[in-house]
């Protein structure tokens, strides 16, 4: 692809402020500013459209190797695309899982192959993510896939003194693991949260100490060894309290919540309808409220996706025999400002920060989640929040369908998507 | 009447009532020399049981087969089921062979919602017993037997409810599907309604159930008009939900001493099948006061009137029925 590439960007409202143009040369941002001439360049007009630096994500699951049926990291990064994205982490809970340097490299190199978005894998902290000995994280750092964050998302490093190891072991190339917080004895056979829905129900509960009493341990652990701990998805108020709490004692303690935790609860089980099957699992009204507030004030980061594609007969059965998860690439940025923007918590400077610079900056990702200003890589995306539409899956372009917005109406639609400098989604259609 | 059974909340006190009239007015074909009616000929009840049950399968079967349905007995062992078939193909098949209506008993809670909601089936999905959630026929006969014991007269109680009557459900609350069910139709019933149990046998949230919540059975026997005693399975006490049988059977079984201290007209609803000797002893099992036999043919009427105000009943039915049952007579 040639670098001579040119395309200006006309009136964007840069992070929802002023209307600017923004014009774009090759990979980078050459100028913003007013009336900038269009001299060779593609115009976009930008009109009431909010730009914001591409949206990064610290947690997909692109499934390949192993699970093409569902996902394939082309499929997953043209979901990405669509949904804003610039730059994803994709987790390592594949068949085989991501706990070498060769399967890094491997989905590192199809993300390359795929040019919707980065593609940044995420090793396993454990081989196999058995939670038993350390997987080869230096190796992975080393390899060309240049591995930041470890995670046996899916499963929680539950073991102390592996997981203190893990913290220190990564302290040496600036690592971070990424704990999927979940006690695993109080979850045998969880099914959804513990509480009133679960009683009436007669589903196993997933109490919100499972994850609480994890994220206690290693906040503390991190402190301890004095390493850097993600959280992911989490999910209670009393981990937005723990997390608050170990900030304030400032420890490296970062962390996300899904996009599906700040809007849907577990009310939504009573259809026992497996497209709400998801962990850690929807939890309630007053969990929602203490996230978004969360999230608005800083204890909480970032939004991650979580985005889990599952084949439709995974999802098409019974409650108990359905797969965990739920894709939400291309939903992720309606519903945060549904959820976000448009009750006033949040306004777009701070979702460029959240859902872009922040991520970026925990996951060490050089060139995203950079400010609009001359001479940055030109990852952008340009989103109409006017626009309102009626979620349909059928559209998407995952491979699985397993979204919980299906019917449900959501603001904002991603016009453009630049990935340094090229269209990867232009007026709402992958390029 | 609805298309379905799925969960005791589906009844309002007036449907409960009239299924439980309806109930009475079949049982009298029970009496019969010939034990059967000709109502439902020519449609079809498939019992499809993913868990063993011999006890309320035959009980469906049995009222299917008074009301002269054809019944087809599906069970997932030793079928296509047990190859990993999934729910979905296994409903599509029943759907096929034209079945009207699918009394489902499943290991996972839902599991006969999703096959009412799902679109999978066209026929009536009459819950047999889902996971640890609903057993709605099982709690519509408890009330049966409650009516004629603690209503009673005559007619059984007919067209009245169990209200201000004081039931203790005492057992496995948590993993009770039983529990459940009773809780929601004996209180749409107008009863006042105890459960109790150690606090590791109840579910975190049962402070919103519509019921009374206690940890001493003694102190709630002297109250109750009816003590339903669940059944425990030995299993539980292997994942710490209670230190011993002995020590349960101490605190929460139900002997003679303590059968002594509920009122005299009171009623004990043993659980089915019993652990003699754990949930209560044969001293209470084998008493009068106990209703195990009653609530094997009332299990068998209950479930004739739920298949026949699904499948066949109009809302005018027990007039209609009635009818029915003199052109006969």
């Amino acid at each position: 692809m040639s670098d001579s590439r040119r395309t200006l960007i006309r009136g964007a409202k840069v992070l929802g402020g002023r209307a600017r143009d923004v014009l774009i040369d090759g990979e980078t941002v050459a100028e913003v500013g007013n009336g900038l001439p269009a001299a060779g360049a593609d115009v976009v007009e930008a009109d009431g459209l909010v730009l914001l630096p591409g949206l990064v994500d610290l947690h997909t699951h692109l499934r390949e190797p192993g699970r093409e049926d569902s996902e394939t990291v082309l499929t997953g990064t043209r979901a990405a695309a669509a949904g804003g994205f610039t730059a994803v982490h994709a987790m390592a809970n594949t068949f085989p899982v991501a706990d070498t340097a060769g399967v890094v490299e491997q989905v590192w190199r199809l993300g390359r192959e795929s040019g919707y978005c980065d593609v940044q894998p995420v090793g396993a902290v454990t081989v196999g993510l058995e939670g038993k000995q350390l997987a080869e994280l230096g190796a992975m750092h080393d390899s060309a896939a240049g591995v930041v964050v470890f995670s046996d998302d899916g499963k929680c490093v539950d073991d102390a003194v592996i997981m203190r190891r893990a913290l220190e072991y990564v302290k040496a190339f600036g690592g971070v693991i990424a704990q999927h917080a979940q006690e695993p004895r109080l979850t045998e056979g969880a099914q959804m949260n513990e509480g009133v829905v679960s009683a009436e129900l007669g589903l196993t509960g997933w109490p919100a100490v499972a994850e609480e009493s994890i994220i206690a341990r290693d906040v503390l652990l991190a402190a301890h060894v004095g390493s850097r701990v993600h959280v992911c998805h989490l999910s209670t108020a009393g981990s937005v309290e723990l997390v608050r709490w170990a900030k304030s004692k400032g420890w490296q303690v970062t962390a996300e919540v899904t996009p599906h935790h700040l809007l849907l609860t577990d009310d939504l089980v009573r259809s026992y309808d497996p497209v709400y099957k998801v962990n850690p699992p929807l939890r309630t009204e007053a969990d929602v409220l203490a996230l978004r507030e969360a999230l608005a004030d800083g204890t909480i980061d970032c939004v991650a996706t979580d985005h889990a594609p599952h084949p439709h007969e995974d999802k098409d059965c019974e409650w108990g025999a359905a797969a965990m998860g739920m894709i939400g690439l291309e939903t992720a940025l309606a519903v945060v400002q549904h959820t976000m923007v448009d009750t006033g918590l949040l306004d777009w400077t701070g979702v460029a920060d959240r859902m872009s610079a922040r991520p970026a900056a925990i996951g060490r990702l050089a060139g995203q989640g950079r400010p609009v200003a001359p001479g940055e890589p030109a990852n952008l995306t340009l989103l109409d929040p006017a626009h309102r539409a009626v979620v349909d899956p059928a559209g998407f372009a995952s491979r699985s369908r397993n979204s919980p917005y299906r019917g449900r109406e959501l603001p904002g639609r991603v016009v453009h998507t630049f990935l340094r400098g090229r269209a990867t989604v232009k007026d709402g259609e992958l390029a | 009447m609805m298309r379905h059974l799925i969960s005791a909340t589906d009844l309002t006190r007036d449907d409960a009532v009239l299924i439980l009239d309806t109930a009475e007015e079949l049982a009298r074909v029970a009496d019969r020399p010939i034990k059967k009616l000709p109502t439902l000929r020519g449609r079809t009840v498939v019992n499809l049981f993913f868990e063993d049950s011999t006890r309320t399968r035959i009980s469906f079967e049995a009222a299917a087969k008074r009301l002269s349905a054809d019944v087809i007995n599906f069970s997932a062992k030793g079928s296509s089921v047990s190859k990993g078939e999934s729910l979905k193909d296994t409903a599509l098949t029943l759907e096929a062979m034209g079945a009207d209506a699918v009394v489902i008993r499943h290991h996972d809670s839902g599991a006969p919602h999703r096959l009412a909601t799902s679109g999978w089936i066209g026929g009536s999905v009459v819950n047999a017993g889902d996971g640890t959630h609903e057993h709605p026929t099982q709690a519509l006969l408890d009330a049966f037997t409650l009516r004629r014991r603690l209503v009673g007269g005559a007619s059984g109680g007919t067209g009245a409810d169990l209200s201000g009557r004081r039931v203790t459900i005492v057992g496995d609350i948590l993993h009770s599907r039983v529990a459940r069910s009773n809780v929601h139709l004996l209180t749409t019933l107008g009863a006042e309604v105890t459960v109790v149990a150690p606090p590791t046998l109840l579910p975190i949230g049962v402070d919103h159930w519509p019921c009374e919540v206690s940890y001493d059975l003694d102190a709630v026997l002297p109250k109750s008009d009816a003590v339903m005693m669940l059944r425990v399975q030995r299993e539980r006490m292997n994942a710490a939900y209670f230190p011993t049988e002995r020590e349960y059977a101490r605190r929460y079984g139900l002997h003679g001493a303590r059968m002594a201290r509920m009122p005299e007209h009171a009623v004990v609803m043993p659980p089915g099948p019993m652990n003699r000797g754990m949930e209560i002893t044969a001293e209470v099992a084998d008493s009068p006061r106990c209703t195990a036999v009653e609530q094997v043919s009332g299990g068998v009427s209950v479930r004739m009137a739920v298949l026949y105000l699904l499948l066949g009943g109009a809302p005018a039915a027990p007039a209609r029925l009635t009818e029915n049952l003199g052109d006969r007579a």
